[in-house]
């Protein structure tokens, strides 16, 4: 049986990355692509917990924060899930086999699948959040005995736009899995829900007396979720959110990333959501 | 080593112990500098430059500011002359000891791409050179000690600063006068050196006499100390330099009220005062570049023409400016309101929280250097006193 | 063994503590009733006098634009109300609401139900607050939606 890494820093000089390589490129939907990266020159392979991130360099380019999509009991191959829309991510997309890429981390917070362990684990993922959020449910699916109820409600903008789709065929096909899928449009072939994440909540079958709730997507998504996670009774300290803000040293020593007094790098990225009020929601904080 | 660094100092048997105090002469302030040198160090203090007093190497007594004083306020720097010729009778200029320290620009790493792969290999220039600060105010020595905190003090330790810091050596000069724009009473910081520093220094300019009264702080100070020419230090010496604390402390020209000034800063997130410094802030930066203790830092990776040859840049940045909170589709932080309540906010509230204290000393340099004279005091007293005015017109809703 | 309407009602979160005689008026209005999967439940511009409480299956409220086909908007699930407009005028329904899957619901006479309002305004009070809440919900999901947070950066 695998077991949780601490989350902690591998490399001696935080802002040095280490050499990987390119294994694939996968093209995941629209400006999502996935890249799996191998150590360059036989090095050691770098356990990480899910949830956190890396920061991963194009030679000339820059740098950029990504989340570890992968499994986390199969390090030996890291794998990110990108979304371009800058000019670094692009640059990644460009990215194929063989290519040097800097990784270093893992950097921030983890999913409290530990904590979580006894409980009903509710998964909420909106658009790219799912990936995140991956690595989590991973760990949960491979120590299945030690949760109880375990649900993933994931929205997307259209069909086209679904992650993962072929593994969320597989978890939907699963006795010990609810997985619900929803779009914020469709066209009428869609024979799936339509409508916001958020409306799966009510109905789904989980405990909230005893539920945990991972919640990963954009912060307005992340807020109507936890309150309908409220609504539904679950307890505020039982919600954890992933935030995001801007980066640069990724180890709490730029301030680029502060989020009221948190670090988003160190302190987070994934926080209990109780400990981000007041700050969470407010304007321009 | 470093005093600052270490709380416990020993003694050695016939030199100098910390808390030992002694009186040099310009003579022995001269001999100062080459004890230094000969140690290997590169002496850095105050000296006048485009009509401000900086910190850059000084070679000799002769390079510091003798005679001069400034006169600062909100936007607002000028120096003039003494009617004596005090060596630091001054308060602050422009510069802080953070640009020897948490350096301004910092190559991080070299890579080099050739067929073989990426090669990565350290951006630094060899050995960390070994730096002697004179001069340092004791809101210095707190602002040094509050960067040792966010630098050495967290999970992650800036290598670059830790190498510096402990090849540094502090003389500080306690202040005999404070500018309009020094608060640190308010922020205990001064205006007298407690510790931090190697040696502290003491001017005494009476009937004709100028000398210094020097404190040992560290055993390395009391090594540097034993080389000095000097005298025990009498009676009227310790009077004459607890006098001139007493001229700072009630010269002071400004106060912060520090009362719940986090939970003050955290609950008025909201408050219309941030609009209001908004119509005069131009988000200039210069309030973030003169503060001694601000440490935003962005990291730059840049290559050549070629593309086969890239290095990563540290240098200052600062939370004013724009792309400062860019996250993908925008900023965060757009409005100009915003930004200065996210400084002030950090400053004053949130450094509590990240590392045990206030992250402001009471300097006032960014009082002085804001062309627009924003004044730090100033603005949180306006907070208060709308959130006082807040809460009692405020009906039976709950806080 | 047949099910009583009213008990069926009565368990229903949307009609929970609707009291007599009110619950006895909106029975007298009720009837089961099945669509095919492809059906239309009402279409847009139809006269809007029923609503439906699915039981089984799913729904989806569709427009058409004339470029792109039918768009879903959104699909109802059980145990939800399709359809608002038998309550406020022009009594004309907007969108179309087709069944995705075979759907069996309830199908409260919406017609009888606003006349029986008119005379009895406690009725009146208690239909309309709960379509309100279903609107205001629907609302919300939809302000949400049109953020588009998914979509690209601006």
């Amino acid at each position: 049986m695998a077991t949780l890494v601490e989350p902690r820093l591998i490399a001696a000089d935080p802002m040095r990355p280490a050499p990987y390589v390119v294994l694939q490129n996968s093209r995941e939907t629209g400006d999502t692509f996935t890249l799996h990266l191998a150590p360059a020159n036989d090095r050691r392979v770098h356990p990480f917990a899910p949830g956190q991130f890396d920061m991963l360099y194009v030679f000339g380019v820059g740098e950029a924060p990504i989340s570890i999509s992968g499994d986390p009991a199969k390090p030996e191959i890291l794998v990110h899930t990108v979304r371009a829309v800058g000019g670094v991510t692009r640059a990644m997309q460009k990215l194929s086999k063989g290519h040097w890429v800097g990784v270093r981390g893992p950097f921030g917070s983890a999913w409290p699948v530990e904590q979580a362990q006894g409980h009903d684990v509710v998964i909420v993922a909106g658009g790219i959040g799912l990936a995140p959020l991956r690595p989590a449910l991973y760990h949960v699916l491979l120590h299945r005995g030690q949760y109880g109820r375990v649900v993933l409600l994931y929205g997307a903008r259209t069909p086209k736009d679904i992650l993962f789709a072929r593994e969320l065929r597989e978890w939907r096909s699963r006795f010990d899995l609810e997985v619900e899928v929803t779009v914020d449009r469709a066209a009428a072939e869609w024979q799936g829900a339509v409508g916001v994440v958020t409306r799966l909540i009510g109905r789904s079958p989980f405990d909230p007396a005893s539920a945990m709730a991972f919640i990963c997507g954009p912060e307005v998504m992340i807020r109507f979720t936890s309150m309908a996670l409220q609504d539904r009774g679950v307890a505020d300290p039982n919600i954890f959110i992933s935030m995001e803000r801007n980066m640069k040293c990724a180890v709490g020593l730029c301030g680029h990333c502060q989020f009221g007094p948190a670090f988003v790098c160190k302190d987070g990225p994934v926080f209990r959501y109780d400990r981000t009020l007041p700050f969470f929601g407010l304007r321009e904080v | 080593m470093a005093a600052t660094l270490h709380s416990e100092v020993v003694g050695v048997a016939g030199a100098m112990t910390a808390g030992e105090r002694m009186v040099v002469d310009q003579r022995g302030l001269s001999a100062l500098f080459g004890v230094l040198r000969e140690r290997g160090f590169r002496v850095l203090g105050p000296t006048v430059r485009d009509g401000a007093i900086v910190y850059d190497e000084i070679r000799s007594v002769a390079d510091l500011p003798a005679g001069w004083t400034d006169q600062q306020e909100g936007g607002r720097y000028r120096l003039t002359r003494r009617d004596d010729q005090a060596l630091f009778g001054y308060a602050v200029g422009p510069h802080s000891w953070k640009r020897f320290l948490h350096v301004p620009l910092l190559t991080l790493w070299r890579a080099r791409r050739d067929p073989q792969g990426v090669h990565i290999e350290d951006g630094g220039d060899g050995a960390t050179p070994r730096q002697a600060f004179i001069g340092v105010r004791p809101c210095e020595l707190a602002a040094i000690a509050v960067q040792d905190r966010v630098f050495l003090g967290g999970p992650h330790v800036d290598p670059g600063y830790k190498a510096r810091r402990e090849a540094s050596f502090v003389v500080a000069v306690n202040c005999g006068q404070a500018a309009s724009t020094c608060f640190c009473a308010s922020m205990k910081t001064g205006p007298q050196a407690c510790s931090g520093f190697d040696l502290a220094l003491t001017e005494l300019l009476t009937d004709g006499r100028h000398a210094f009264l020097v404190e040992v702080g560290s055993p390395q100070g009391a090594e540097v100390a034993t080389a000095l020419p000097s005298e025990r230090a009498a009676a009227e010496d310790l009077a004459a330099a607890a006098a001139a604390t007493r001229r700072a402390e009630e010269g002071m020209g400004r106060t912060l009220e520090t009362e719940g000034l986090k939970e003050l800063l955290y609950r008025n997130c909201e408050s219309p005062r941030w609009e209001e410094v908004a119509g005069r802030c131009l988000a200039c930066t210069n309030c973030t570049m003169v503060c001694p203790t601000c440490f935003c830092a962005t990291v730059e990776d840049v290559t050549d023409l070629t593309g086969s040859e890239a290095e990563r840049v540290r240098r200052w940045d600062s939370c004013f400016s724009l792309e400062f909170s860019y996250v993908h589709g925008g900023s965060v932080r757009t409005s100009v309101g915003a930004r200065y309540r996210q400084w002030i906010t950090h400053k004053l509230a949130a450094w509590q929280d990240q590392f045990g204290t206030s992250g402001c000393v009471g300097c006032g340099r960014c009082i002085t250097w804001c062309p627009a004279g924003i004044d730090i005091t100033a603005e949180v007293r306006a907070v208060r006193d709308a959130d006082e005015r807040r809460r009692e017109t405020r009906d039976d809703r709950e806080l | 063994m047949i099910e009583s309407f009213e008990r069926i009602l009565a368990d229903h979160p949307f009609f929970r503590d609707l009291r007599e005689p009110h619950l006895a008026i909106v029975t007298g209005c009720v009837s089961n009733v099945k669509f095919g999967a492809g059906e239309f439940l009402f279409r847009n511009g139809a006269p809007a006098d029923r609503f439906y409480v699915v039981r089984q299956g799913r729904v989806a409220v569709q427009a058409f634009a004339p470029a792109q086909g039918a768009i879903t908007i959104e699909t109802i699930e059980e145990g939800e109300v399709v359809g608002w407009s038998w309550l406020f005028p022009p009594y004309t329904a907007h969108f179309d609401a087709r069944a995705l899957t075979p759907v069996r619901a309830l199908s409260l006479d919406g017609a009888c139900l606003r006349a029986k309002c008119e005379e009895d305004p406690g009725l009146g009070y208690q239909l309309t607050k709960r379509f309100a809440q279903v609107v205001v919900q629907r609302l919300e999901a939809t302000r949400v939606q049109l953020l588009d947070l998914y979509g690209d950066a601006r």
